[in-house]
């Protein structure tokens, strides 16, 4: 699967009052979700981003409250993946979950913001276009492959009863 | 090589014979647990699976307190969403505004969770039960949603690092500041995608509720989970729930062994003495940026909070009802104290503490998550400040993405509505 699409980036520990504020958890609409995604630290994001874009950020991302509408917010205002330095355990889950593709990366301060990036999640390969640099990292694993070759869990579990 | 206390669990559920940190493994969970704002999406997905009947109608847990009582009209539906799926599915342990807590005071109040348990939550703060020496782990909807179906959940099981804690705890110090002193050694991600064990003498000698205060935290340094081994303390405090399941055959055999094996591995161990350790306070914007309370008498407050699922327990109560005792909130700030669940709450009446808050200028609220996560009853406008004895002090946590949030235990926050500022409680 490969995505390409141009860089919002964001610091450390993007929290998930961070990418959706807790007044918004009365609605589990993902475009409305959306339309309010990362609003407390970046009040124009939802309206400058297109879909295809992606989320670059520093360690823990997602690090908070289990909320799933913090991964439905992301993919509800069009960004096709998330790549971090780390990421944080719920979210991972959730991302994996729901079917939101992302990728850890080491170091990911070499990546701009308005960069252009090409990302090959099953070589775990990302090309920074802008910079004219490739960088490599983990893929992957085969179990979680498999759940977001299925479309989410709710598929894997369905198709593993069958 | 032997295993950890979450490793035996792990493996326990799992059907395997043996298991190791970075595996992917299925167990089956004991416990299957959201909320207001996480089981609307759980019951979605659980729907549009086509499964008929929930796998276990004693194993799923839905208490309505983030919103509730319902803030406005959407939250409103969203609770309607979770009471409907209960009659629909006779799901018994569903909790109903009355008889609603805050889900992680609740449940281990009413003996649903206890020692040696897997227990899985669509709320963060699930790893409270960690205190008692369960598994206990917050996950997703969607992880909610498959357990409803079949019973499971997906782990990549963690590595284990240790935290020994030795020496005497002062007066004034209590679990929430060996968390946030601990949180603010680590990071924010510092026991991230760990399991975070609590041991040594002052562990031995820390009460449940302070134990509670301590594993609910363990999220906030990025574990998936905060265990500390049952003991005679814990072995109490399930007896004194009164829920029959502690005197099963079943539930005695799983007790046998539930510790760490003295030669488990664990990635890494610290060793501190916290004798003489100050009450800490974590400063916006994060819950590692910890303080001692007595280098921020510079900062002012408008508001202060007590209660939440990290310190709205009856001995937390009590703790700031002694320093409150006879005195007065310094005007213009707002004490807003909500305990956990509606036992602490009569308790607290009954214990003439609720007298107390109220003769001293507070509001007693019921329990709800509310003020926590900037939901309802306690919101605050640009620019002002909070001390509270909740989890998390993000960026607009508690309302205006320009207010500020620090967090404390209960005796500094209770000193610190009496002076305006923040306040060492030995200044009282």
């Amino acid at each position: 699967m490969i995505i390409k699409g141009k860089v919002h980036k964001f610091s450390d520990d993007v929290n998930t009052d961070d990418i959706i504020a807790a007044k918004y958890l009365v609605s589990t609409d993902a475009r409305e979700l959306g339309s309010h995604c990362m609003e407390t630290i970046a009040p124009d994001f939802s309206r400058k981003v297109a879909a295809g874009d992606i989320i670059v950020a520093g360690k823990n991302f997602g690090c908070g409250s289990s909320r799933e509408h913090a991964p439905l917010a992301i993919k509800g205002c069009g960004v096709a993946a998330v790549v971090a330095k780390s990421f944080a355990g719920i979210f991972f889950r959730n991302a994996i979950n729901i079917g939101l593709p992302f990728l850890e990366l080491a170091d990911t301060d070499d990546i701009s913001d308005g960069d252009t990036v090409e990302i090959d999640l099953s070589k775990g390969m990302i090309k920074n276009i802008a910079k004219g640099k490739t960088y490599h990292t983990q893929a992957f694993p085969e179990f979680l492959e498999q759940i977001v070759k299925e479309g989410g869990l709710i598929n894997y579990v369905k198709r593993k009863k069958i | 090589m032997g295993y950890t206390i979450a490793e035996k669990i792990l493996l326990a559920h799992s059907g395997r014979k043996s298991i190791a940190p970075g595996e992917f493994i299925e167990a089956n969970v004991d416990l299957a647990l959201g909320n207001d704002i996480t089981a609307p999406i759980a019951i979605e997905e659980f729907r549009k699976s086509g499964t008929g009947k929930v796998f276990d109608n004693k194993k799923v847990v839905l208490v309505p307190d983030h919103f509730a009582p319902a803030k406005d009209l959407r939250s409103a539906n969203q609770c309607k969403i979770l009471a409907n799926f209960a009659k629909e599915q006779k799901i018994k342990n569903y909790f109903e505004v009355g008889c609603m807590g805050i889900e992680h005071a609740l449940l281990p109040e009413l003996g649903l969770v206890g020692p040696g348990d897997l227990v899985i939550g669509a709320d963060s703060h699930t790893c409270t039960y960690g205190a008692l020496g369960a598994y206990s782990t917050g996950v997703g909807s969607t992880d909610l949603a498959r357990a409803f179906i079949d019973g499971k959940c997906w782990f990549k099981v963690p590595p284990t690092v240790k935290f020994v804690y030795g020496g005497k705890l002062g007066k004034w110090a209590g679990g929430k500041d060996l968390i946030l002193y601990t949180i603010g050694k680590i990071g924010v991600d510092g026991a991230l995608y760990k399991v975070m064990e609590f041991s040594g003498p002052v562990i031995r000698k820390l009460g449940m509720d302070d134990r509670f205060s301590m594993s609910n935290m363990a999220i906030e340094a990025g574990g998936r989970a905060g265990l500390i081994e049952p003991d005679k303390i814990t072995f109490e405090y399930i007896r004194q729930t009164g829920n029959s399941r502690f005197k099963t055959q079943k539930f005695k055999s799983r007790l046998k062994g539930l510790r760490s094996d003295a030669d488990a591995h664990y990635e890494k161990i610290y060793s501190w003495d916290v004798s003489g350790l100050e009450p800490q306070v974590a400063c916006p914007h994060l819950p590692s940026n910890v303080k001692p309370a007595s280098e921020l008498g510079g900062v002012k407050l408008d508001q202060v909070v007590i209660g939440s699922c990290t310190n709205g327990r009856i001995s937390d109560l009590r703790i700031a009802a002694k320093i409150l005792k006879g005195k007065k909130t310094r005007p213009g700030l707002r004490l807003i104290i909500f305990p956990a669940t509606q036992k602490i709450y009569l308790e607290a009446v009954k214990e003439g503490l609720a007298e107390i808050f109220v003769r001293a200028g507070g509001v007693f609220s019921t329990p709800t998550c509310g003020p926590c996560l900037g939901g309802h009853m306690g919101i605050l406008a640009e620019g002002e400040a909070c001390l509270a004895t909740t989890n998390r002090n993000f960026i607009g946590r508690m309302g205006s993405p320009k207010s500020f949030v620090y967090l404390s235990g209960p005796a500094v926050a209770a000193a610190s509505a009496i002076t305006g500022r923040i306040t060492h409680p030995e200044k009282i």
